[in-house]
């Protein structure tokens, strides 16, 4: 006692050693915590600069406007528009006549570039560009014969030019795109032939071969996706909550249940790459559904979101306290009744949001994916449901792990723009939970 | 199962509630030991006892709230208007029902306060229109003494009223389901003095159509609103009387001790 009582200084005025380095603990943890959430906003900013910077480009895509004149001659030599003789001509036939009709163009506009070949011009039109035409005459046949004004794909490597990806320097090092074409594309730009509009396909159109960066967008891959999401919500949420309520509930607490328990949330661990493999031997081998389907994908997605949505429910139920369930039953109610009228409800904000992060978790999913097939290169976009869920399609995450496995540069700007579709999809998702927890909260 | 009709003590004959030979068992733990009680119908009877004695747990037995608590196990028997309420011919969510209960801390559902009251009627489906709803509404508010403090917002949340309305409110909740038996686990023990006042005249209103079974902790309460006291002991009910005479002449010295505040 009489050593505490020296040690204690004899003014409260007077800090003590012991007071100096209680506080100087404390400020040491403060700058450590304040120092680790420093360094993680500071990793967040990094990635979203770096997302953003490489990947904002997909949104935009240079177009080529030009007057085409749909030579009947050439397009539709028996002259009576039949829809089955118009597809005989191949896209080889619609590329000849936007050739010529750019050099025309070109001609017309007063552009000379010494130097530059037929075949230089022809070069800044997307490979894409002589199917775009052919779908348009194919779909309204009396357009041939006429003079029509179209915006078709330039080429990745002049895309590239314009977003500043691709510049003379680079130009002269390889052989994929010649001085004078890069010309062509500044005086096109100067006269309004060419120019960066918004890529509303990078939204729709399907994925496209490894020549054609310009023309690939997400469509197939968004479809997909949101295919198995809904496969994903029917399954997972029904079954999940089914399975907490009765754990938490109704199951008697013994050995089994616990034996249960601790294995729901062992499988909350598994490594995802696992239940794909499950999904290849179970529902691709043995069950003999079709590979690449939306339907596989989305029955491995829900293997894997179930511990996580029944980990969350049972979180939540366990949560409403136990007076609610007691009061419930001292008034007669049945156990289900009890369960029904008053723990559920009370429970709903955490399982939305438990089912909302699983289906998130879900959303981004690669690996499995990669083991039943979704990383097939699709480019017909699956039916509707449900006949679609067993048709091929490929999903966002895959779709940038396949972008990324690419040649041309062109792609990295795509993957980076489809990370950036996948985030808003993760964000819009995420508020939702948000906002559905705000609502159902209010309510009690 | 021994018949219901050939086989009912005597006493069970007057007797609301009667119980032979109850104990129970949490787990290992002997709870409660050899319990024959009857307790008559339209009285107040008081259970008092020190903490952990077994008063709350044969509260319980009552409605069979211990068949919610896995490990509990009950033996022997209780007869409630002469019949044998662990008998597998009776649904426990109907004893409930006749066997109201109210407990130690107020647990309105986080609903309106309309809602709350109207819950019990409605699924056991008492009423038939809402008119007829509003009516068991209002009965149970008012004779809970709650009515005129909150008839202006019966749509109010419940859980915004203070701890005294909220326990008169379970209080009316539990009425409006018609019981014949109200069970009260410490009901005051969360309330200050006015609050409890108010719970000990409502009570000793209620008296008039329900038989109260009531746990208390305070002794002076027990004195003041039971017309039966039963003291409890380690488990045992140690002695059963008239609250005047078990508090003026105890028969047993521990019941004295515990009275004048030697154990417990």
């Amino acid at each position: 006692m009489s050593d505490q009582a020296a040690a204690r200084p004899t003014s409260l005025l007077n800090r003590g050693d012991h007071t100096a380095r209680r506080h100087a603990a404390e400020a040491r943890f403060r700058a450590c915590g304040l120092g680790a959430i420093l360094i993680g906003l500071a990793a967040l900013a990094m990635l979203l600069t770096s997302v953003l910077g490489s990947g904002l480009g997909a949104f935009r895509q240079t177009y080529i406007h030009l007057p085409i004149h749909l030579d009947a001659a050439a397009l539709d030599k028996s002259g009576d528009r039949d829809p089955e003789v118009l597809k005989k001509v191949t896209t080889i036939g619609y590329r000849k006549v936007i050739d010529a009709a750019l050099v025309e163009a070109v001609a017309q506009a007063g552009i000379v570039i010494p130097g530059l070949t037929e075949d230089d011009s022809a070069g800044i039109i997307s490979r894409e560009a002589p199917a775009q035409v052919r779908d348009m005459a194919l779909s309204d046949p009396d357009l041939i014969g006429e003079t029509i004004q179209v915006r078709i794909l330039a080429d990745g490597r002049i895309d590239g030019y314009l977003k500043g990806r691709v510049s003379a320097e680079s130009a002269a090092r390889d052989s994929n795109v010649s001085l004078a074409q890069l010309q062509l594309a500044d005086a096109m730009v100067e006269r309004g032939l060419l120019s960066l509009d918004f890529n509303a396909a990078f939204l729709t159109a399907p994925d496209a071969s490894d020549q054609r960066p310009e023309a690939a967008g997400l469509g197939v891959a968004i479809l997909g996706s949101a295919y198995m999401m809904l496969i994903v919500l029917a399954l997972a949420l029904p079954i999940g909550v089914a399975a907490s309520i009765y754990l938490e509930e109704f199951a008697p607490k013994n050995r089994l249940t616990d034996l249960i328990e601790v294995n729901v949330a062992n499988l909350a661990a598994v490594p995802s790459i696992v239940f794909g493999i499950l999904g290849l031997a179970i529902f691709i081998n043995f069950a003999g559904l079709p590979q690449s389907a939306p339907v596989v994908g989305g029955l491995v997605l829900t293997l894997m979101t179930l511990p996580t949505i029944i980990i969350a429910t049972r979180a939540s139920l366990k949560a409403v306290p136990p007076s609610i369930r007691e009061a419930a039953l001292g008034l007669g109610a049945s156990r289900m009744q009890a369960v029904f009228h008053h723990v559920l409800p009370l429970a709903a904000p955490g399982i939305l949001t438990g089912a909302i992060l699983g289906l998130a978790q879900a959303l981004g999913e690669t690996a499995p994916l990669l083991l039943i097939g979704m990383v097939a290169f699709v480019r017909e976009y699956p039916g509707a449901p449900p006949e679609g869920f067993f048709d091929p399609a490929s999903a966002l995450p895959v779709q940038i792990f396949n972008w990324t496995q690419r040649a041309d540069p062109a792609f990295v700007e795509r993957a980076s723009g489809a990370i950036i579709v996948l985030l808003a999809f993760l964000l819009v998702m995420n508020a939702a939970a948000i906002l559905l927890r705000r609502r159902f909260e209010r309510r009690w | 199962m021994k018949d219901t009709l050939t086989e009912t003590p005597a006493a069970a004959d007057t007797a609301k509630i009667a119980t032979r030979d109850l104990q129970v068992h949490y787990g290992d733990t002997h709870a409660l030991r050899d319990v024959d009680v009857d307790i008559p119908d339209r009285t107040v009877t008081a259970l008092i006892g020190p903490s952990g004695c077994g008063k709350s747990t044969f509260l319980r037995c009552l409605n069979r709230m211990n068949d919610t608590i896995p490990a509990a196990r009950v033996t022997g028997e209780i007869r409630i208007d002469g019949e044998d309420i662990h008998d597998p011919r009776i649904d426990p969510v109907q004893l409930r029902a006749k066997v109201g209960m109210v407990f130690q801390k107020p647990n309105p559902f986080p609903k309106s306060i309309r809602d709350n009251v109207a819950y019990g009627p409605r699924i056991h489906g008492l009423t038939r229109t809402r008119a007829e709803l509003d009516e068991v509404v209002e009965k149970s508010l008012r004779r809970a003494a709650l009515w005129d403090e909150v008839k202006d917002r019966l749509d109010a949340l419940a859980t915004g009223l203070s701890g005294g309305q909220q326990q008169r409110l379970c209080i009316a909740r539990t009425i409006a389901t018609s019981p014949e038996i109200l069970l009260m686990d410490e009901p005051c023990s969360a309330l200050d003095p006015i609050a409890t006042a108010q719970i000990e005249e409502l009570i000793d209103d209620l008296r008039s159509r329900f038989a109260v079974v009531i746990v208390t902790h305070s002794m002076q309460q027990a004195a003041r609103v039971s017309q039966r006291t039963a003291f409890f002991h380690l488990g045992r009910m140690v002695e059963y009387g008239d609250t005047g005479a078990l508090f003026t002449n105890p028969a047993d010295p521990r019941t004295e001790s515990y009275i004048t505040g030697r154990i417990g």
